[in-house]
């Protein structure tokens, strides 16, 4: 297992947002993690990616305790995310932002007097990074200026930059139109396969692109895990599909 | 390359002043020059970084105090000493203001300078036997690259020798700043300007890029003290009040924290403007830079830079 959290708990007050929660996820796995709204989903990824320290409970990255070692520290061990409201840096252009996380990934962010230009490892990371992601023609285009569609992928573009072993993608097509949403998650999956990502683990409202690429889905319901199950084995139990879905679920579309 | 050669022509111009232009005009000319270095640095946290510091007077004390001290208590006279010891002395004092600052963001951030800034400024005031209070402390003519020159008339030394010194330093600067911000480091600052969350994210760790920023630009604003502090011949507490700390964020708000040369272009014009203003209306000319200062923001957030539109927006 590559990451794996046990007994996750974490209280707001009174209100428990996560009450018991453990999951683990291998190399080779697409996980989704589903559920209504308030079920603990943001929570659960803002605990796995270090950036809330939970009241209870570990999180293991290759037996690495990492509970809430802030998210600095998880993208150099190789964990990366992106987020669900689009963070980019507005003032940054396409191929600035890549650039940024390649000179991170490489540790080259303390060069002071090297130039960004003239180093090679740098662009020709990014350019890679750009072209995965169908942004290469418009790697000179400021980051606010562009669609929304366009400013999701950069994000996650961002993040793969890093060249992690595990992504987290907090509603990667939230945001975007439905036609860009299965372009969106073919990229995504393209795009991890070529720079030998091991696992991916996205929070999905969308039942079609969950049901179509997950592995396994981990349903939330008010911060418990109500079921750990392959896709096929959620869409047969009509009672859970109900509570967490609160609708059916079409068929799993071919990968 | 057109801007390589506006750059050349604009040296060259500030190179030619002491030939062409009336004494008065000359003298100007060098606090512009060590404003140029003080603000290259400013805006290094403020243009690229994303912090507005309100307590850089602190450092320019620090640098000025430095040539005092170092001139008229320790016989030191050669300016490289005092140049470098400003910018050591610089970087010791600002590494745990930076330390205590970095930690906060925006006005907490700007408040925190600023009372630091008013920190030194008391201190300099009241340590009367040490500083000279509000008399200020003698800064004496320093010697330039081993030359004495003392035996030159004050104006000589000053639009002469002390002229070019000054200018050499200022592209020195520019020279060495222009790299930090076109390198690795300066693109992780512009990350962390646009989105910090974004950056940590990202592996970027954001309190120690600020710090790194906090310290050259506490650096640089030493520098330049200890440049601004030569010609006037007395350094005192003034050089340290929060005022001048506004002043010089003013200068790069007029020139346009958004580019490079902006704060540079900034300085010139705040200090001939300055000058001019005092000169047509002594006794209301600061109402008149005032309304200049709200005009800028309001008209031209983007400064003297931003009006002529060839400074692509802040990603320079």
């Amino acid at each position: 297992m590559i990451l794996r959290a046990e007994g996750l708990r974490k209280l707001y007050g009174e209100f428990c947002a996560l009450d018991g929660v453990s999951l683990a996820v291998g190399a080779g796995e697409f996980v989704s993690i589903i559920g209504p709204n308030g079920a603990g989903k943001s929570t659960l990824i803002n605990v796995l990616t270090g950036v809330l320290r939970p009241s209870a409970g570990t999180v293991r990255f290759h037996e690495v305790d990492i509970t809430g070692i802030g998210p600095v520290r998880l993208a150099r061990l190789g964990l990366a995310r992106s987020f669900q409201l689009v963070q980019i840096f507005p003032d940054l252009t396409v191929m600035e932002t890549l650039e940024a996380a390649v000179v991170s990934r490489l540790g080259r962010g303390t060069r002071l007097f090297a130039s960004l230009a003239r180093d090679r490892a740098v662009q020709e990371g990014a350019l890679e990074v750009a072209e995965l992601f169908r942004l290469a023609d418009k790697r000179h285009t400021l980051s606010r200026q562009l669609p929304q569609g366009d400013k999701k992928l950069l994000d996650v573009a961002s993040a793969f930059a890093l060249r992690p072993e595990i992504i987290l993608l907090d509603e990667p097509t939230s945001g975007v139109s439905t036609a860009d949403k299965t372009a969106i998650m073919e990229i995504l999956v393209a795009a991890g396969r070529r720079i030998g990502l091991k696992a991916i683990i996205q929070v999905e409202h969308d039942m079609d692109i969950v049901f179509g690429y997950s592995d396994r889905i981990i349903a939330l319901h008010q911060g418990r895990v109500l079921a750990d199950a392959r896709p096929a084995e959620i869409q047969a139990d009509a009672h859970l599909v109900d509570t967490v879905i609160g609708r059916r679920p079409p068929r799993p579309a071919a990968r | 390359m057109k801007g390589r050669l506006g750059l050349a022509v604009a040296v060259a111009a500030v190179a030619a002043v002491p030939y062409v232009a009336p004494t008065y005009h000359v003298l100007l000319m060098l606090p512009f020059m060590a404003y140029g270095v003080v603000l290259l640095g400013l805006n290094l946290l403020f243009g690229y970084t994303g912090l507005v510091s309100f307590g850089h007077a602190l450092f320019i004390g620090i640098g000025a105090y430095t040539g005092a001290f170092l001139t008229s208590r320790f016989g030191v006279r050669s300016l490289e000493v005092i140049v470098l010891t400003a910018a050591v002395l610089g970087a010791v004092v600002a590494a745990p203001v930076a330390l205590l600052c970095v930690r906060y963001v925006k006005i907490y951030f700007g408040m925190l300078t600023l009372a630091f800034g008013m920190l030194f400024y008391t201190f300099v005031l009241k340590f009367y036997r040490l500083t000279g209070g509000d008399e200020g402390t003698p800064y004496l003519r320093p010697s330039l690259l081993g030359f004495g020159l003392n035996d030159i008339p004050k104006t000589d030394y000053l639009t002469g020798p002390y002229y070019y010194y000054s200018l050499v330093v200022l592209v020195v600067a520019a020279a060495v700043m222009w790299r930090v911000v076109h390198s690795p480091f300066g693109l992780c600052l512009k990350t962390i300007r646009d989105n910090p969350a974004k950056a940590e994210s990202l592996g970027i760790g954001v309190g120690r890029y600020r710090w790194y920023a906090f310290m050259i630009s506490a650096v640089y604003a030493a520098v330049g003290g200890a440049l601004l502090g030569a010609p006037i011949g007395n350094v005192d507490p003034t050089l340290a009040y929060w005022t001048h700390s506004g002043n010089i964020v003013f200068m790069t708000l007029l020139g346009g924290f958004a580019s490079f040369f902006g704060p540079i272009l900034g300085a010139f014009v705040f200090i001939y403007l300055e000058d001019f203003l005092k000169s047509l209306a002594p006794s209301s000319w600061r109402l008149i830079f005032g309304a200049l200062l709200a005009a800028t923001v309001i008209f031209a957030p983007g400064g003297l830079m931003g009006l002529v539109g060839r400074a692509r927006p802040r990603s320079t």
